[in-house]
């Protein structure tokens, strides 16, 4: 009798896992890799769910590993075997993914749907068009947020972030030299203009880590996007550089008492690259023209403060999605943030990034 | 042996005439192969998981095959070239770029080669990116010139020092980046220059932070084994289920709880602002730093100390203290003079497994260290997935693979091996 039942328990389970297995070789998984957080959800709220609810025969499996991108895409290429459908990246990393043949060149306007009223897709994104293999999505900025309670008096310019004696408290900044280089060179009396003239030269580098030394120590270091909201609300730290968007989430939807500094905010261009072997390429093809169209775009825009690459998409963001709010007032665009910006400088970052990056860690290991 | 030595000219023989000692010998060989066949499996798999990935990781330490696999022209050419003439190479070398370059660009080869010699000399890897972009472009020479135009860095010689030095198929430089040294194109060796002089310092802060957190378990671990060896067995048993509770979750749970504690508005700095010891302005800094990685790093090797001390301590009799004390010996005096000296065994055992495990960790210190809290398999994970400079990361690893073997060469000398009980 027991064994009968072993038996028949074995056979059951044998059957589970083929079972298990055809079903695996029927669905296409696309792995797509993106930033994790707000805004992985906001993907997955304007564009994925919509997708797979329209192709029951795919599956998208998110992958939050977007930050290290560049990096993950380059020992995947190196070792001949290329997982992800899918990346989402920055303009400056496309540029460099693109150089060194780890992403796809590709026609915007074959791959994607021309604007309602028939303006091809180059036209529709204008400047945003940075590379051949970037196909561009949103507009974020990378500003500072800080505890309204845990400050004397709102920071009202990015040299308050310098400014330990006044603001005291611990900083929250991204681990890379990215932005960090520029708002040292900023506040540190550097004309905006000017800034990558000035980190050009190797004096200008130093110049710019010397005004980073006076915070290192006060300094914690975030890696994720998802990180710095975290750390505000739980009062890590009082001031920390974040994305727009994440911390629009912290502020309007989980109404945490933080606000924004908007001076200098580094404009940047994020969309998608399809990495070079990619698998299921058909169905990635597929779902990035369905989430690039001018509906979705601004569909995204009602879960995220993101301004969408399109122009025809403009029009149609209105409000948040469940909180009812206008959106306009949280772009990063918007006339009344937008007052001082600087217009991240894709193509010397592209170029100067690696011995930066070695510089940077050189620096924060010292 | 001994059996020769007696009678070395009577070889005692079996029945049927063979000598003993081949007979002997022959069963023996048979068991031998048995009981090899009984561990091959273990051996192969050591071999292909264990041996076979160290030998591959070594060789990545000295193999640089990029520049004269993309570069074979060039390399080529610069064969006559002296790097220290303080002359630029002559236009055949130049000729020969534009061939390698436009070989290797459609298939976007060449930033390859800009990558690996990025490592030695910043501003290599836009180099190569821009010349991949405009050089394919060329039609005919002369090319020099125009080479030059393209960056003026095709006009300096450190650009071409560097391809020289590093156009040999096997190179030394991983491990000199890695204690902080660097070639010159004359080939002698320098200092780097004191802003990327890391490496050092980090291998000296492990081996520092190490040997501290193995003191640390050591202070907290001994008492508890001792009272669990010496606890009625039902208590000691409980107090052992307490041990092993940590033991068996989750290494991430335990190190983000450490962070819930010890961060800022964490739980400990609460309660002591709380209770008046500090000021709510002066809370104190214990995460992200190198205390951070001491109190969460001790904690989650503690079971590694007690355990070995703890199965040391239960062999020692009871009756040695009693016979101590029962001879006049102070209590104190009997347990430095009589049972301490009985768990060196055990120290020794949990301070080496509680040291080398800590020399290699990487997600504590990574989670929790901060800046100065990071330790040099940070900086290995770093080169093995963030700049992919693997051969570095080779040699780092090689290095500290080194250092243990040396510590434990140094342990065997001072206290023996053989001395050491895991249980």
């Amino acid at each position: 009798m027991k064994k009968s039942i072993l038996k028949h328990g074995i056979l059951s389970v044998s059957a589970l896992v083929l079972a298990g297995s055809f079903v695996t070789a029927q669905a296409q998984e696309l792995v797509v890799v993106s930033w994790g957080g707000a805004y992985s959800k906001s993907q997955q709220l304007a564009y994925h769910e919509p997708f797979m609810a329209e192709n029951p025969g795919i599956t998208i499996i998110n992958d939050d590993s977007a930050s290290e991108g560049v990096a993950k895409l380059r020992a995947q290429a190196e070792v001949g075997n290329v997982t992800w459908s899918l990346l989402d990246a920055i303009a400056a990393d496309t540029i460099t993914m693109c150089d060194e043949g780890l992403v796809e060149e590709v026609d915007i306007d074959e791959i994607l749907n021309p604007a309602p009223d028939g303006t091809p897709a180059s036209v529709d994104m204008g400047e945003f068009l940075t590379s051949d293999c970037h196909i561009p999505n949103i507009v974020y900025s990378t500003t500072w947020g800080y505890r309204t309670d845990m400050v004397p008096t709102p920071p009202t310019q990015i040299s308050d972030v310098f400014d330990m004696d006044s603001f005291p408290g611990k900083r929250g900044m991204e681990k890379k030299p990215i932005n960090n280089l520029e708002w040292a060179l900023i506040s540190d009396g550097v004309s905006p203009d000017d800034v990558y003239d000035v980190l050009d030269t190797p004096e200008g580098v130093a110049q710019a880590f010397a005004k980073l030394d006076t915070i290192k120590a006060e300094t914690v270091w975030w890696t994720r996007g998802a990180q710095p909201p975290q750390m505000l609300a739980d009062g890590e730290v009082v001031m920390s550089s974040a994305y727009n968007g994440r911390l629009f989430s912290a502020i309007e939807e989980e109404g945490q008492p933080i606000g924004m500094l908007w001076d200098w905010q580094v404009f940047d261009i994020d969309g998608w690259v399809i990495p070079k072997g990619a698998p299921h390429r058909e169905q990635a093809l597929a779902l990035l023209r369905y989430a690039s169209d001018t509906q979705r775009l601004a569909d995204q825009a009602k879960y995220i403060s993101y301004g969408p690459v399109r122009k025809s998409s403009a029009a149609l963001v209105s409000t948040h999605a469940t909180l009812g709010i206008e959106m306009a007032p949280h772009m990063p665009t918007d006339p009344a943030n937008s007052k001082t910006t600087l217009l991240f400088n894709i193509e010397w970052w592209a170029d100067n990034q690696d011995d930066l990056n070695e510089q940077f860690n050189s620096w924060l290991a010292q | 042996m001994a059996n020769s030595a007696v009678h070395p000219d009577q070889p005692l023989t079996t029945a049927d005439g063979v000598p003993l000692k081949t007979a002997l010998s022959r069963a023996l060989r048979r068991d031998k192969m048995k009981s090899l066949a009984l561990v091959a499996p273990l051996f192969i798999f050591l071999g292909l998981t264990f041996l076979v990935p160290i030998g591959d990781m070594l060789w990545r330490g000295v193999e640089d095959p990029i520049v004269s696999t993309y570069l074979p022209k060039t390399v080529e050419q610069l064969k006559q070239w002296d790097a220290t003439s303080g002359e630029l190479p002559d236009e055949s070398t130049y000729e020969a770029l534009v061939e390698d370059v436009k070989a290797g660009a459609p298939e976007k080869l060449i930033t390859r080669v800009g990558k690996r010699l990025n490592y030695e000399l910043p501003g290599m890897n836009s180099l190569f990116r821009k010349s991949q972009r405009r050089i394919p472009k060329f039609d005919e020479g002369p090319y020099k010139e125009a080479v030059i135009k393209v960056d003026k860095k095709w006009g300096q010689l450190e650009t071409w020092q560097v391809i020289k030095t590093f156009s040999p198929n096997l190179t030394a430089g991983y491990f000199w980046a890695a204690i902080d040294l660097q070639v010159t194109p004359a080939g002698d060796l320098q200092l780097q220059d004191e802003k990327s002089r890391i490496y050092l310092k980090l291998f000296w802060r492990t081996l520092y932070l190490s040997g501290l957190i193995t003191l640390m378990t050591l202070i907290l671990g001994y008492p508890v084994a001792y009272l669990l060896a010496t606890l009625p067995l039902k208590t000691s048993n409980l107090l052992l289920m307490l041990v092993l509770l940590p033991f068996w979750t989750s290494l991430l749970v335990r190190t983000t709880s450490w962070i819930a504690m010890l961060q800022r508005e964490g739980v400990l700095n609460d309660i002591m602002v709380a209770l008046n010891i500090i000021e709510n302005e002066n809370r104190l800094a214990m995460i992200h730093n190198a205390t951070g990685t001491v109190v969460a790093m001790t904690h989650i090797l503690l079971p590694f100390m007690i355990l070995p001390l703890y199965s040391v301590m239960k062999t020692i009799p009871k009756s040695y203290m009693r016979a101590a004390v029962s001879l006049g010996a102070h209590p104190f005096s009997a347990f430095f003079k009589v049972y301490a000296p009985n768990t060196i065994p055990g120290i020794g055992a949990g301070g080496i497994l509680v040291f080398i495990l800590a020399i290699g960790y990487y997600i504590t210190p990574a989670l929790v260290g901060g800046t100065s809290g990071t330790f040099i398999s940070n900086f290995i994970a770093y080169h093995v997935s963030v700049s992919l400079n693997w051969g570095l990361a080779a040699a780092l690893g090689i290095i500290l693979l080194g250092l243990v073997l040396v510590l434990y060469l140094l342990y065997d000398r001072i206290v023996g091996v053989d001395n050491m009980k895991l249980g």
